[in-house]
């Protein structure tokens, strides 16, 4: 194994927008390969935490240090393309950097979007759209996927066939992910950190441990701590500190929709 | 031909050169009415122009990019909606122009040349200014273009993979004061909008990506210029609202096109 690099740390953050506190005192780290959560309701400030780790917010208080030169793939939470603007999928790959045909191909058909390098942006599904943007954020070769809910407007069936392919992205680039739910189920297998998030860090740990904390069902609900036992991958697990067993979730056998 | 007639011709092309790329922008990002109003306070930079003594081009790109910058401030400032802000912005500067007109003693300006236009009264000094303008929004658009469009589809998207908003921005709105001042004689400052708007409309029909929409656009203008011309002289009629009819016809062919080929693709 290589050696862990921090690649972003984030020290008492704090982001105010017309006096209202939107987040505060955050303390957030991610390293090189780690898989990192953040989930909490909506209106947590998900977004916006993360904007400001890509350096799109500003920080009205507390410090963000990325590794020099670090390349960051960015999957937007919604991208709405103006009818009016023409672009095929060719041209949206290509928009900050210029790649060569084979490259491009190749890279869709990671995402299992081959041959549609031609097609139009606007006749793509949600879910089609969200691999593109995946495809995009492959060429870039990043070290770190930052993944705004990645499912959003998009089916069951297509969100677990989403959370696979962001798993097989991630093992085949490995790079670091953050991704960002209000969605239980979504905490990957292999995620090292769960961060709960409510304009503050309410709890964070490993996805165990963060499912039994008091401020966790607070916010969620007993029925999501129970989700997340049923949602246990079989063949994935660490070892906590006195040994036992910390299985993390990943819902992808049993898809279940609890949003809105 | 006649020599008005060339010096016309010219003058309409170096316009359609410069709007249609940068038009495509104006339609993309949906600020079709900012334009209008960059247009409206152009009467605003004449008039300041004659006062202060300055070319009334260098008064009007001064005064469309100090009403871009007050837009900008004002929407930092409250929440009034965009649109209310250019609708106040809008005419208070076309009022504000049309009485500093009346100030103006001992100069005479010819009120309806600004406003609609007066293409077939174009010197050759105009024709150059015209074609100078022109180049500079085209070489800017071909530097600024790959960041901008990037921009246009999603700002947070472009940000965070390195390029710089609110730079390469402005320089677009001052691409749009330029090309107020160079068309204002021509189209005149109520039209203006059309020659940003339709020609790029049109174009959309055909366009699979942002660059063939551009050089759609540019045929797409040009053509319009070279018909409005020919039905202003054949008919006697006043070339810059000409100039727009014939846009607004071949966006009508446009869409009867699009129309039967979808239902070709259909049956």
């Amino acid at each position: 194994m290589k050696n862990k690099t921090t690649l972003i740390e984030a020290v008492n953050i704090k982001i105010k927008r017309e006096d209202q506190v939107i987040l505060d005192g955050i303390d957030l780290s991610v390293e090189s390969g780690e898989i990192v959560t953040l989930i909490g309701p909506n209106g947590a400030g998900k977004s916006t935490l993360v904007k400001a780790l890509l350096g799109l917010e500003e920080i009205n208080s507390g410090s963000i240090k990325r590794k020099p030169g670090l390349v960051v793939g960015y999957q937007a939470q919604r991208l709405e393309i103006d009818a009016t603007l023409p672009l095929t999928v060719r041209r949206f790959l290509t928009l900050t950097l210029s790649r060569p045909d084979i490259e491009l191909e190749e890279s869709l058909e990671h995402v299992k979007l081959g041959q549609s390098l031609d097609k139009s942006i606007h006749v793509l599904s949600g879910g089609e759209m969200q691999r593109v943007q995946l495809a995009r954020a492959i060429l870039r070769k990043p070290e770190l996927l930052i993944l705004d809910e990645p499912t959003q407007n998009v089916d069951i069936t297509g969100a677990v066939d989403l959370y696979r392919l962001i798993q097989e992205t991630r093992d085949r680039i490995n790079c670091a992910v953050i991704m960002v739910s209000h969605d239980l189920n979504v905490v990957m297998s292999g995620t090292s950190r769960v961060y709960c998030l409510n304009n503050h860090i309410c709890c964070s740990g490993q996805p165990a441990e963060v499912s039994q904390h008091p401020e966790f069902l607070r916010l969620f609900g007993q029925n999501s701590a129970d989700m997340l036992a049923i949602y246990t991958h079989h063949h994935d697990h660490n070892h906590g500190p006195a040994g036992e067993v910390l299985t993390p979730a990943w819902g992808d056998e049993h898809p279940h929709d609890h949003a809105s | 031909m006649d020599d008005f007639l060339i010096r016309a011709v010219l003058a309409g092309i170096g316009v359609a050169v410069a709007a249609g790329p940068l038009g495509c922008f104006v339609v993309w990002r949906r600020m079709a009415y900012f334009g209008d109003t960059l247009a409206h306070s152009a009467l605003l930079g004449v008039a300041v122009g004659f006062i202060i003594g300055v070319a009334p081009t260098v008064g009007t790109i001064a005064i469309g990019v100090t009403v871009a910058l007050v837009l900008v401030w004002l929407q930092q400032k409250r929440d009034w909606s965009s649109d209310t802000l250019l609708g106040l912005l809008s005419h208070t500067t076309l009022a504000g122009g049309l009485i500093a007109i009346t100030f103006l003693q001992g100069i005479r300006i010819d009120l309806m040349a600004y406003l609609f236009g007066d293409i077939l009264s174009v010197s050759v000094t105009d024709v150059i200014w015209t074609w100078v303008g022109a180049a500079v929004i085209t070489g800017a658009l071909a530097v600024l273009w790959r960041p901008l469009v990037a921009l246009t589809v999603n700002k947070d998207i472009a940000r965070a993979e390195g390029i710089s908003g609110p730079g390469i921005e402005l320089s677009f709105v001052i691409l749009i004061a330029i090309l107020v001042a160079i068309s204002m004689k021509i189209v005149g400052i109520l039209l203006i909008t059309a020659m940003l708007v339709i020609p790029p409309a049109t174009a959309r029909h055909m366009a699979r990506t942002p660059e063939q929409m551009a050089v759609f656009a540019i045929i797409s203008g040009c053509v319009a210029t070279a018909l409005g011309l020919f039905g202003s002289y054949q008919w006697d009629v006043p070339a810059g609202p000409a100039i727009v009819l014939a846009a607004a016809v071949l966006f009508a062919f446009g869409i009867i096109g699009s129309f039967l080929r979808t239902r070709n693709d259909r049956a």
